[in-house]
């Protein structure tokens, strides 16, 4: 990347982006020392998963939730699952999990916490067999620094990226193949209206959902399958996108890197503010998913493009520098390196707005500055667009210029029907044909282009730099956990002891052991 | 923005070029009367002459005669796209047209919200759950919840409402409850679940629950939503409205400031 060259543009203080990060760093340091002390069903039934746990009963309930909802009412979740289960499994004789995880559901098998010697062998065992999950999903990543190699990256900057989401993965995957075919290079594939609230991961290929395809492990697969054919008939490979997050983010995350996906939603906070999800559940959930992700070599999209779309841009313009940072630590935190933070930013602020684009160019090559060798994802319009499909294809001309004037990593397509329809067939050609235009007339831009000296752009980048630095001051006084319940980001109100999802947090008991965090943890000291 | 519109169209319109009568009109492209319209659509057929006929054949079933088109562009192996200009020879009667007004104006969050804060000087509160065996959120979720659905916020997001959702599998008496303890304005529930009529059973069970426990005036109101709900069962149902299919947050918070506040009109 050239990237170191192309910073600078704005002569932001050096000590202040300092003074930034450190802030960053302090105000989240108390949510990464909780993350670390506290557990969730989801934390435990991810690592069951790697330890190969699958499929679901009768009922469409997976193994894996029926196995944790065991362990869970003999022992408490305090201990994490991987003693008792690999401890049961020695006593029991039974030497395939998911047997055990059907016998614990039919009663016959009993929990508990092992001591001494037993203790020792169901740790060793324990770690034996995620590492197994683990070993499978490093071969994934392999695989798929192989595949690049031979197929090759997008030969331009920004990645292109489209969305399908017919709700049928069926349908899906022919809308896909020819979205790659007409350009894109990242599909991603939306999930079911209310998935992010379902406190299981469903299973097998699915044809129903509510506007969007549910996320499972077999439509992951069959969906990474019809784009490596893509990729070989493209000679590029095509990138394939979902979701983690929800109740359900760190098996999602887990499942995204057996079948390898390439890149994750993965926003430190968006569950929370506008899903209503309990902070702490969360952050603990957060952070296990990261790790998956920084092992995996995925490419996490942050989301606070969000904000946006319920506070003014111009105003919160700050609240979205500070997420982004927040989002940097958390994820450096998890492992994750710069060439995999997609930090989500977006194209909002109202198009009546005097100046209104040359904004729009200072907060983009703000956060192009302030993370020079992260990829960026750049987010559309989408509050402005009214149905006037005219002025939304203009628009999203002005946005793909800003994104080129700015070397933005990721270019999510803006579509000239958001808000009317979702994307027909025509709606995705104009508005590639946008984005080819603006890439083809002017792609090489961010090398012309230098903001005057001390003028319109660098003023308002240092102005909202400033803002964000006060924000941070006032968050780190007040610790992170209160900021989100007074309403700090996108204006909820989010307390951490209310919201969905708090009833499958434990604290870990001295005895905790989890073996992926574990194997994660070594990884990336 | 409050009205649905129809319109009736009368065929075999004479074709002169005439300034249009009071009642009766035509689309303006660039002199009254010419009846010009722009039309855009995509054939499921490769890009050529074929194509191309295709497009005029429907272009004159749609009433456009004569058509010309003006822009073709092949999109992957098997469609195309076309841009269509032509003269319509349908007319428009204005006397007949049918506009079916909702009883209540759809405002904007903010009339919402200064409403609240201006007629009632408090927020106004709305409770809302799944009840019965229901784990469908996704209704309630994408009325209430910030993210909420189609581009709009959910109820969340208005600054003068003070939203409690209590989520799904919740018990009747639990909602009574938590409704008298938050002194909701409102009771927001949505049922998917339909075997067995489990929704109107529901729906039932909670009205007379609410009729039970609390007297009229202190009734909060009653409002149900679902895909499969007849929305003129109000009264066999006991409560005070019922939303069906695509129904979005601004629709419910407008019906909501203009029963408790407005007409004030309350219990069924």
């Amino acid at each position: 990347m050239k990237s170191r060259a192309r910073a600078a543009k704005l002569n932001l203080d050096p000590a202040l982006v300092r003074r930034a990060r450190a802030l960053a760093r302090k105000a989240g340091k108390p949510v990464v020392d909780m993350a670390r002390t506290h557990t969730t069903v989801s934390v435990e039934r991810a690592v069951l998963r790697l330890a190969g746990v699958t499929g679901a009963d009768t009922d469409g309930i997976p193994w894996v939730n029926r196995l944790v909802d065991s362990v869970r009412n003999d022992v408490g979740l305090g201990y994490g699952v991987a003693v008792p289960v690999f401890h049961a499994m020695a006593r029991e004789g039974v030497d395939d999990l998911t047997m055990l995880a059907q016998k614990a559901a039919a009663g016959s098998v009993r929990f508990e916490i092992p001591t001494g010697a037993q203790a020792s062998a169901a740790r060793r065992a324990a770690r034996r067999g995620v590492g197994a999950g683990i070993r499978r999903i490093d071969k994934r990543r392999a695989e798929r620094e192989r595949l690049v190699l031979r197929h090759g990256d997008p030969r331009q900057r920004p990645w292109i990226y489209l969305i399908v989401a017919t709700g049928d993965i069926y349908e899906d995957i022919p809308q896909a193949q020819a979205a790659a075919r007409a350009g894109a290079d990242v599909i991603a594939v939306i999930r079911s209206t209310g998935q992010s609230l379902l406190d299981y991961v469903p299973e097998g290929a699915t044809r129903e959902g509510f506007a969007g395809t549910y996320a499972t492990q077999e439509n992951f697969r069959l969906m990474r399958a019809a784009l490596d054919e893509s990729s070989r008939e493209l000679g590029r490979y095509v990138r394939l996108t979902n979701y983690a997050s929800g109740l359900c983010m760190p098996e999602i995350a887990t499942l995204a890197g057996l079948e390898r996906l390439d890149m994750m939603l993965n926003d430190s906070m968006y569950g929370i503010l506008f899903r209503d999800i309990n902070p702490i559940r969360t952050f603990v959930d957060q952070r296990f998913s990261r790790q998956i992700h920084a092992r995996a070599g995925i490419i996490i999209n942050t989301g606070e493009d969000n904000y946006l779309t319920t506070a003014d841009a111009v105003e919160a313009a700050h609240t979205v520098t500070v997420s982004q940072l927040l989002n940097e630590y958390f994820a450096h935190e998890a492992g994750l390196e710069d060439w995999q933070l997609g930090i989500g930013h977006a194209f909002e602020i109202n198009p009546d707005l005097h100046e209104s684009f040359r904004l729009e160019l200072a907060h983009a090559l703000l956060a192009r500055e302030l993370f020079p060798d992260a990829p960026l994802k750049w987010m559309p319009p989408t509050k402005h667009m009214t149905g006037d499909v005219f002025r939304g294809n203009l628009l999203d001309g002005f946005f793909n210029l800003v994104g080129t004037m700015t070397g933005q990593g990721i270019l999510l397509v803006g579509m000239m029907t958001e808000a009317v329809v979702t994307p027909w067939l025509s709606d995705r050609d104009i508005a590639l044909q946008n984005v080819r235009y603006v890439l083809n007339a002017c792609g090489g831009l961010h090398e012309d282009f230098v903001p005057a000296p001390g003028g319109f752009i660098q003023h308002r980048a240092a102005h909202v730099l400033n803002e964000a630095i006060e924000l941070l001051e006032r968050i780190v006084d007040d610790k992170l956990l209160n900021a989100i319940a007074d309403g700090t980001f996108g204006i909820m109100k989010r307390p951490a002891d209310r919201g969905k999802g708090l009833d499958g947090v434990a604290e870990q008991d001295d005895g905790y052991y989890n073996p992926a965090t574990e194997i994660l943890e070594e990884a990336s000291k | 923005m409050s009205t649905r519109s129809t319109a009736t169209t009368v065929d075999e319109a004479p074709r002169q070029r005439r300034p249009a009568g009071k009642n009766i009109i035509r689309p303006y492209g660039d002199m009254t009367g010419d009846g010009m319209v722009q039309l855009s659509f995509t054939l499921p057929v490769p890009n050529d002459k074929r194509a191309e006929g295709a497009a005029l054949q429907l272009a004159a079933k749609m009433g456009m005669d004569p058509a010309m088109v003006v822009h073709t562009r092949a999109m992957g192996d098997g469609y195309t796209f076309f841009v269509v200009y032509g003269t319509v020879n349908h007319l428009v009667d204005l006397s007949k047209v049918v506009v079916a007004e909702r009883d209540f104006p759809i405002l904007a969050a903010k009339e919402i919200n200064n409403l609240v804060r201006q007629r009632m000087r408090r927020k106004l509160v709305v409770v809302g759950a799944c009840i019965g065996t229901d784990a469908h959120t996704v209704g309630i979720d994408a009325i209430l919840n910030v993210k909420g659905i189609a581009g709009e916020k959910g109820l969340e997001y208005y600054r003068e409402l003070r939203v409690v959702n209590m989520g799904a599998q919740v018990g009747v008496p639990d909602l009574v409850e938590t409704a008298r303890v938050e002194k909701a304005d409102a009771v927001l529930v949505s049922q998917v679940v339909t075997q067995r009529d489990a929704h109107l059973h529901n729906t039932r069970e909670m009205s007379a629950a609410f009729r039970e426990a609390l007297p009229a005036d202190k009734r909060p109101l009653l409002v149900v939503g679902g895909p499969r709900f007849d929305e003129m069962m109000t009264s066999e149902l006991g409560v005070d409205r019922i939303f069906g299919r695509g129904t979005t947050p601004r629709e419910v918070a407008s019906y909501l400031v203009d029963a408790l506040i407005v007409n004030k009109k309350k219990a069924a």
